[in-house]
């Protein structure tokens, strides 16, 4: 728990008018960033020497329809020298962007085209950004709240145009 | 002057080599690759979806679906989510038989990959003894859980049941016998110079980049990352048992082979001393919130029966929050990211899959090699499309 305060710590330092909201729920560590400054506190936790979060474990994206702004991006991030995980999350609208990490992770590539493909939130400066698991010119995110579980059209036929 | 044109080929996703459903567009240059471009989700079901739309209990058969060679590997990562989620302690008996139906499947699972990844590259004999033991696992599962390839043996706060009679004979002969097996593989392989040639220096990735691109498990040991989230996170009581993490050096294809070989060496090991020090005790935590109530008691005694119902019918509903809880499956780090707004149904459910990360990093472990080198290069990712695409 020590470590992760470090993180914290060190942010609320550096980005005293950024950190919005931290919880801690079972021992883990929650972050509320506004998503104007994602990028710089991203890069910042890679860079420091202190604390070095190398690896990005996982990227998604949560609905909390009917809320506004409905949509969280969830960043997990894991330092190999302080073996801890921090938790970044910041809010996105509909029809709003975020900036790509993908220059500070690779493997943010495909996960931002996932959340991209499931939810329709875009990302600036991506440098590829198309559907992943789905077919390019399908209609919907099939992880919004308001996307029925069986899919929209279930019960017509699909038949592409060749 | 002759023009020189780049050739694009389209491999899979009907496939052997490819493992499932991949489908990878290569750009060449003669017999160089200059570009690879996978693509997935042929095998997308909505696994994340449907899982919004289910009780926490309904999911679990769900899990086994993802990684299918790992179903006991998947089980327990989406039931320790859940655990966390509800903050209850699981009995020491039952995290030890997770424990060793986990190291199990792992040997299974790994048995898959040598086999197929031999006969990629040329070798067939393995395939035909690597199935030989796997069945014999498999037989166990079966005799354990009731199914073989999906035996959704894990519940929320412990298994669904105990060991049946006799089975821990059969699992200690199977570990008394499998060191003379492995003999048998390496025999084959590990200084076969064709093997060497198909496998040494092929497909790197230097330990910077392999935990740039998020890459987990025994790909990212091949490349000399001593990291194992069995050790980093310790659960059910990895931390009781003894292991070490075999790494390798360069991060070819050659140090990942020679990784799951060693890490099958310990997983035997854990199933013996799981089985050594099988401790005795229940099997399900003592939370009548979570746990059904035993058989017997619910064809007997009115209460009973009502939380036997109430179980089934509404759910367990875990407080709010959010939790991620990951095991080391056996292509990586496997995580589940669970938000619960209190209700009967979690509000998200997200699968950090391996295979997805670990197979992102494959144009960068292929491109400016040769095309016969992209089959070795797969087969020593293990990737596993069911996980990729959900």
């Amino acid at each position: 728990m020590v470590e992760v305060h470090l993180a914290v710590k060190k942010l609320q330092e550096k980005f005293p008018s950024s950190i919005l909201e931290v919880t801690s729920f079972r021992g883990e560590v929650n972050v509320v960033l506004p998503k104007k400054d994602l990028f710089e506190i991203c890069r910042f936790l890679y860079l420091d020497p202190d604390l070095q979060y190398h690896m990005l474990t996982d990227l998604c994206g949560v609905d909390y329809f009917p809320q506004t702004p409905r949509f969280e991006v969830v960043y997990l991030l894991y330092s190999f020298k302080l073996n801890q995980r921090l938790r970044l999350k910041t809010k996105v609208g509909e029809g709003e962007s975020v900036v790509s990490v993908e220059s500070i992770w690779k493997a943010a590539n495909w996960l931002e085209r996932e959340v991209y493909d499931l939810y329709g939130i875009s990302f600036e400066n991506h440098p590829d950004l198309r559907r992943i698991l789905l077919w390019d010119g399908y209609e919907g995110h099939p992880l919004r709240k308001d996307f029925p579980v069986e899919g929209p059209d279930f019960d017509k036929p699909f038949v592409p145009e060749v | 002057m002759a023009e020189t044109r780049l050739m694009t080929i389209n491999m899979g996703p009907q496939h052997p080599a490819t493992h499932g459903v991949l489908r990878l567009v290569l750009e060449l240059d003669g017999e160089i690759i200059v570009k690879a471009t996978p693509h997935i989700g042929h095998l997308h079901r909505g696994v994340e979806k449907l899982a919004e739309a289910r009780t926490y209990h309904q999911i679990i058969p769900l899990t086994d679906r993802l990684d299918y060679t790992n179903a006991m590997g998947n089980n327990l990562a989406y039931v320790l989510a859940v655990e966390k989620l509800l903050g209850i302690e699981v009995p020491k008996r039952a995290q030890y038989l997770r424990v060793m139906m986990a190291e199990l499947q792992r040997l299974a699972a790994h048995l898959i990959w040598l086999g197929t990844h031999a006969l990629d590259i040329g070798a067939m004999t393995l395939l035909f003894y690597n199935f030989r033991e796997r069945e014999e696992i498999l037989r166990i599962f079966e005799e354990v859980a009731g199914g073989r390839l999906t035996p959704t043996y894990l519940r929320i706060g412990g298994v669904a049941k105990d060991l049946p009679e006799g089975i821990e004979g059969k699992i200690r002969s199977f570990v008394n016998a499998f060191p003379d097996h492995m003999k048998e593989y390496e025999t084959l392989l590990t200084k076969n110079v064709i093997w060497l040639k198909r496998t040494k220096g092929v497909g790197i990735i230097s330990k910077e980049d392999a935990i740039n691109w998020g890459v987990t498990g025994p790909t990212l040991r091949g490349s000399g990352v001593k990291w194992d989230v069995r050790k980093a996170f310790p659960y059910s009581s990895y931390d009781e048992f003894e292991f070490d993490i075999p790494t390798g050096s360069t991060g070819d294809v050659y140090d990942r082979y020679y990784v799951r070989l060693r890490e099958m060496e310990w997983s035997n090991s854990i199933v013996r001393q799981a089985l050594d020090r099988l401790p005795k005790g229940p099997i399900m935590a003592d939370d009548p919130k979570v746990a059904l109530p035993p058989k017997e008691m619910v064809l007997t005694d009115i209460a009973s029966l009502i939380r036997h119902f109430k179980i089934v019918s509404e759910g367990i509903t875990p407080p709010r929050g959010e939790v991620y809880a990951s095991v080391e499956a056996s292509k990586g780090e496997l995580g589940f990211y669970i938000v619960s707004d209190g209700s009967n149904r979690p509000l998200r459910m997200r699968i950090r899959p391996p295979s997805f990360l670990n197979l992102s990093a494959l144009p960068k472990m292929i491109e400016g090699g040769l095309i016969a080198d992209v089959i070795s290069a797969i087969g020593s990712i293990d990737i596993v499309l069911g996980e990729i695409d959900r």
